[in-house]
């Protein structure tokens, strides 16, 4: 069977948006935090994707570039949610609230 | 069958600042792993002082090498070497030489022990030169990412404070936001271009007609809305204010020297020198941009009352002005953008040292009162803050007049004087601000002030950002004739 190269970056670009709305829409800092993590590996997908069509590995090549990144991130990312949540026992969004203005 | 690896030919003076900056950050995570005890704050200024100081002698033989041969790009073309990322690279390591100074009194006040900050602050300022020297759209975004991560643990680092915290994971879940949009457009530009390489981007561009551009409109729209979060341009600065108030104040300062420096060099690149070929295009988007983040940064400035929050909105404001030198396009209006990064980066972390010291222990004491009669108490003090704001206004004799002046000029060159109209209008509404902070500084003295304690390295930073702001305000040729040549060496 044959999927047509325009379709994984239509799901590519779906991913994309509910990551995008995700991460718009959601309070807890976890979820929010996995939206980002959907929305790079939507562009991992598309950068495949392109890869193949154009017969060019630099865009498979990118895509451990963004992996790395995408771990990189998570370590900092858990880090600072573990800091708030020590503070607060919640890591809802709303109810930071100190800063405001 | 197997095809063997091609390295690439690496230049090594073109990457050594970004060597010796990483270098020195991993010389001191090996020095606090291997030591028994903490490193004292002592030995990691000194390292990353000796960092930034031999990055700036490095830039001095990267300019001589440039005089010489011209630019060049190296490893595969991914880093360039032109007179452009020179001087962005040598004030983002005055900006760090200053800020680690401020930050080395601050946490000998507030009791922070080891060399952390040191280490971040030198990885987060690999990052910047890494963006500012990038020729790769994916080596923007490894040089955004490490600038980033650096910066996101710096803005947590205070933990005696709440907002400290909270600030941190806004501005990282923001952050990711924009980090996942610039790349998805960096993806659709390899999709559109057949390549992420910005010299080969532009040479696609100018010898190819696109049959279907929207790709390359929607990519390219994406990288720029990736750029306008990281500078915080209005209706992407949200996260900004609470930043610059969360953080502690040293690292406020950094951040607001070095992320401006480092994104608008890689802004200034993809938009001008990759995408240049259909400017036409990307005109409107950043119009709107402008006019959006200079008066939404100048009216809300007006309504605060905490030292660091207004300073946040005023720097919404400087991005709308040095998005002005990027919406001319031209090369004049490359100059001016980056005549106003070199003039404002050292201004800015001299006013967050000034408002370091007045926030006092615990760097709680950012409300705007706090300032009266600062200058009756301590006249120079006071008076060092005065000059600061007047430059972030833009008044003459200060380095903030001759750089706002150079971008307006370069945009009303290309047609924009409505644009450049709205940007003066701007401007004016932010000198209400600025000039009443000043006059508050001169104002009676409240009963209850305290002196405020000015530890010497300190205190050599404030003398430093304010010579440097007088002295090229009245003669800014020197600045101005650096930031020419530098655009005359710009690649390609």
């Amino acid at each position: 069977m044959n999927v047509p190269a325009a379709w994984y970056l239509v799901l590519a670009a779906v991913l994309f948006g509910i990551g995008a709305f995700g991460l718009m829409t959601r309070r807890s800092a976890l979820i929010m935090f996995m939206c980002v993590e959907l929305m790079l590996n939507a562009v991992n997908l598309t950068f495949v994707t392109f890869a193949r069509t154009l017969s060019d590995v630099g865009g498979q090549a990118t895509v451990f570039f963004v992996m790395v990144v995408a771990a990189a991130e998570v370590t900092v990312g858990l880090g600072i949610v573990v800091a708030v949540f020590r503070r607060r026992s919640s890591t809802s969004v709303d109810e930071l609230s100190e800063l405001k203005g | 069958m197997s095809a063997p690896i091609v390295v690439p030919s690496i230049h090594y003076l073109t990457i050594l600042s970004v060597i010796i900056l990483f270098g020195a950050s991993l010389f001191l995570v090996f020095l606090t792993a291997l030591l028994r005890t903490k490193v004292t704050q002592v030995w990691a200024t000194a390292v990353t002082c000796g960092a930034s100081l031999a990055v700036l002698v490095v830039t001095f033989f990267q300019w001589r090498c440039i005089d010489k041969a011209g630019a060049s790009t190296t490893v595969a073309h991914a880093i360039v070497l032109d007179g452009f990322s020179v001087v962005a690279t040598g004030v983002i390591a005055i900006s760090l030489l200053m800020a680690s100074l401020v930050a080395h009194d601050w946490a000998v006040r507030e009791g922070v022990r080891g060399a952390e900050y040191q280490i971040l602050a030198l990885a987060a300022s690999a990052g910047a030169v890494l963006m500012a020297q990038a020729n790769d759209l994916i080596v923007i975004f490894l040089g955004l990412e490490i600038m980033s991560l650096g910066l996101y643990v710096l803005v947590a680092f205070d933990r005696h404070r709440k907002t400290s915290a909270e600030a941190a994971l806004k501005y990282f879940l923001l952050g990711g936001f924009a980090s996942a949009i610039f790349i998805y457009g960096a993806a659709l530009v390899y999709g559109a271009t057949g390549t992420t390489n910005l010299t080969t981007i532009s040479y696609f561009l100018a010898s190819n007609v696109l049959l279907h551009p929207g790709l390359l409109y929607a990519g390219g729209a994406l990288l720029i809305v990736g750029f306008a979060f990281k500078v915080a341009a209005v209706p992407f600065h949200m996260w900004s204010p609470d930043v610059y108030e969360g953080a502690p104040t040293p690292v406020t300062g950094f951040m607001a020297s070095i992320v401006k420096v480092g994104a608008f060099a890689a802004f200034v690149r993809v938009v001008i020198s990759a995408l240049g070929t259909q400017m036409e295009t990307w005109r409107p988007i950043l119009w709107v941009l402008i006019v959006l983040t200079t008066v939404v940064g100048a009216s809300l400035a007006l309504i605060q009352r905490n030292a660091k929050r207004i300073l946040a909105y005023s720097s919404i404001n400087h991005a709308g002005f040095i998005l002005l030198g990027v919406w001319a396009g031209t090369v004049r209006g490359v100059a001016g953008t980056l005549f106003y990064v070199m003039t404002y980066a050292p201004t800015v972390v001299a006013t967050f040292a000034v408002v370091t010291l007045v926030g006092g222990m615990g760097d709680e004491n950012h409300s705007i009162d706090a300032y009266r009669g600062l200058a009756r108490r301590q006249p120079w003090l006071g008076a060092s803050m005065a000059v600061l704001l007047l430059s972030q206004l833009g008044a003459p004799l200060t380095t903030g007049f001759y750089a706002k002046y150079s971008v307006l000029a370069a945009a009303i060159d290309v047609g924009g004087s409505p644009l450049a109209l709205i940007a003066l209008l701007s401007a004016a509404i932010a000198a209400f601000f600025y000039l009443r902070w000043a006059m508050a500084l001169y104002s009676d003295e409240p009963v209850d002030a305290v002196r405020v304690a000015v530890p010497r390295a300190t205190g050599v930073v404030i003398g430093l950002g304010v010579a440097m702001t007088l002295v090229f305000g009245v003669w800014p040729g020197p600045i101005a004739t650096l930031a020419q040549h530098a655009t005359l060496l710009f690649n390609p």
